[in-house]
């Protein structure tokens, strides 16, 4: 765990792995729900780093997080959603091609792994889910496409995401989601969010807007 | 709608509602929006009786005028510009009695780039995610004005306290950026950090809510690449490929892939709120190592 100072209120941590990157984050996230961390206006889990921003002491939270065991993660901890999507991207046979099957396979595959997300950034509601293994991932798009669909399934690098809005993006389509990602009326207003366990469920036609969300049994 | 309200009789160049934004929401991708000049936006409403959370309009250099359609009092801060009533000069820096129908107009900046307009009982919008502001990245909030748009008004607070200290910021020669070293300087060679401490900088006119962005010499990195995405602070100095630093403003993205040279302490960020293009820059590291307020 290595700090990193951000301006005079800010620190930012940096660790080895996207592993502990989440159990940092659910540690902090539990000691904010138990009242025991000191004020903090943002936590921003990311890649390999989690900022914190808005402290009054921090090397004060240095030292004291420096000589505290983090428990690794426990993943039912988390609450997970379910995505109902139609495998029917535009770039669904590019991928099938990349991963070397059919894009049958690849529905089969992509809906077959378990996804969390690892951070959020992009646009409000955009999630980067990890859970494909290193040798599924792929790279972006060679030409931006200047409008991507609201809903849009998508691969780059380790992510898959789900555009919660109509955007510019070089992502990989490999499908669509009649699913809201995103609506600031909603309480919460972003169905993602950091550490949210994620699997899409394979549909065919239109179907069923709304995604299955279950908290996590404890 | 209500007949507290005002009407949109000129939008200017970009004026936007602002309050003091969302924070706390940054790790879903929501930036914290808000007043950029945050002491012009608090000053504006305390001169109306507003509590300083109330929403008052930012404008971007050539002011906005807006036609209220009950008695209203008014106040106008930020970058000074020539206020009037129905075409009768009044104040800025103070709050105006504005009658019914009339038009109030805060015209183009004298200096500076930013002026704030409250009015008694602040814009009435509907909040998004606890703030009115507009987020210019993400999309939150009322769109920027346009010429005829109707915004409500709250009921007013009551009287303004009697008296408030008004300063009157004179052109700024240059923009004084301190800032502290940190997370990523160590992605830059010692002669790079050299130039950000002594090149001649200035305000380019690409800049926005999102982010003040520089003219002047390229910093040298000691390391090429991308890192992985990182959540980025209001005040970063993030520094693209092209090697010009860009200072993160109100509606910056939440995380990022390049590296953040040094962090601008929130308070000298009212003064780049106020900078126009062209205008000089110094950066000036503060002391490295652990950070303290």
């Amino acid at each position: 765990m290595r700090p990193l100072p951000v301006g005079a209120h800010g620190l930012l941590i940096e660790l080895d792995t996207a592993d502990e990157v989440e159990a940092l984050h659910a540690e902090l996230l539990r000691r904010v729900a138990d009242g025991t961390l000191p004020q903090v206006t943002e936590i921003v889990p990311a890649a390999r780093t989690v900022l914190l921003d808005g402290l009054a002491d921090p090397p004060g939270l240095i030292a004291e997080l420096a000589g505290r065991h983090i428990p690794p993660l426990d993943a039912s901890d988390r609450p997970s959603v379910e995505i109902p999507v139609r495998y029917d991207g535009p770039d669904l046979a590019d991928v099938a091609a990349l991963w070397g099957v059919t894009p049958d396979e690849v529905v089969r595959i992509h809906s077959g792994t378990a996804f969390h997300v690892a951070f959020c950034g992009f646009a409000p509601g955009f999630g980067y889910l990890t859970g494909l293994p290193e040798p599924l991932h792929v790279p972006r798009r060679a030409t931006p496409r200047t409008r991507v669909p609201v809903g849009s399934l998508a691969l780059a690098g380790p992510y898959t995401g789900v555009y919660p809005r109509s955007s510019p993006g070089g992502w990989q389509l490999i499908g669509t989601t009649d699913t809201v990602l995103w609506d600031p009326q909603r309480e919460p207003a972003a169905l993602l969010s950091p550490g949210t366990r994620v699997r899409f469920v394979p549909q065919d036609g239109p179907g069923p807007a709304a995604a299955h969300i279950q908290e996590a049994a404890r | 709608m209500t007949d507290h309200a005002f009407c949109v009789a000129r939008a200017g160049a970009l004026t936007t509602v602002q309050d003091l934004g969302r924070p706390g929401h940054a790790h879903l991708g929501v930036p914290r929006a808000g007043a950029v000049d945050a002491p012009a936006h608090r000053l504006a409403n305390r001169l109306v009786g507003n509590p300083e959370s109330a929403a008052t309009l930012e404008t971007t250099l050539t002011g906005c005028a807006v036609r209220v359609r009950r008695d209203t009092v008014a106040a106008v801060t930020g970058a000074p510009c020539p206020v009037t009533v129905d075409g009768r000069p009044a104040p800025w820096g103070a709050a105006v009695r504005v009658p019914a129908g009339a038009v109030l107009d805060a015209g183009p900046a004298t200096h500076g780039l930013r002026s704030h307009l409250a009015f008694a009982g602040g814009i009435d919008t509907e909040p998004q995610l606890g703030s009115r502001a507009t987020d210019l990245l993400s999309g939150l909030g009322t769109d920027p004005l346009t010429d005829g748009a109707v915004l409500p008004l709250g009921r007013p607070y009551g009287p303004p306290p009697a008296a408030d200290a008004v300063p009157q910021p004179g052109p700024p020669g240059e923009l004084l950026l301190p800032f502290l070293p940190g997370p990523r300087d160590d992605w830059f060679t010692g002669r790079g950090l050299h130039t950000l401490a002594t090149g001649r900088f200035r305000v380019s006119a690409a800049s926005n809510r999102i982010g003040l962005r520089t003219e002047g010499p390229p910093l040298e990195r000691a390391r090429t690449g991308e890192l992985p995405s990182e959540g980025m602070p209001l005040g970063a100095l993030q520094v693209p490929p092209d090697g010009l630093p860009v200072l993160f403003l109100h509606d910056h993205p939440t995380t990022g892939g390049y590296p953040v040279i040094g962090v601008v302490p929130e308070r000298h960020l009212a003064a780049a709120a106020q900078a126009i293009p062209g205008t000089p820059i110094r950066f000036l590291p503060l002391r490295s190592g652990p950070a303290t307020s």
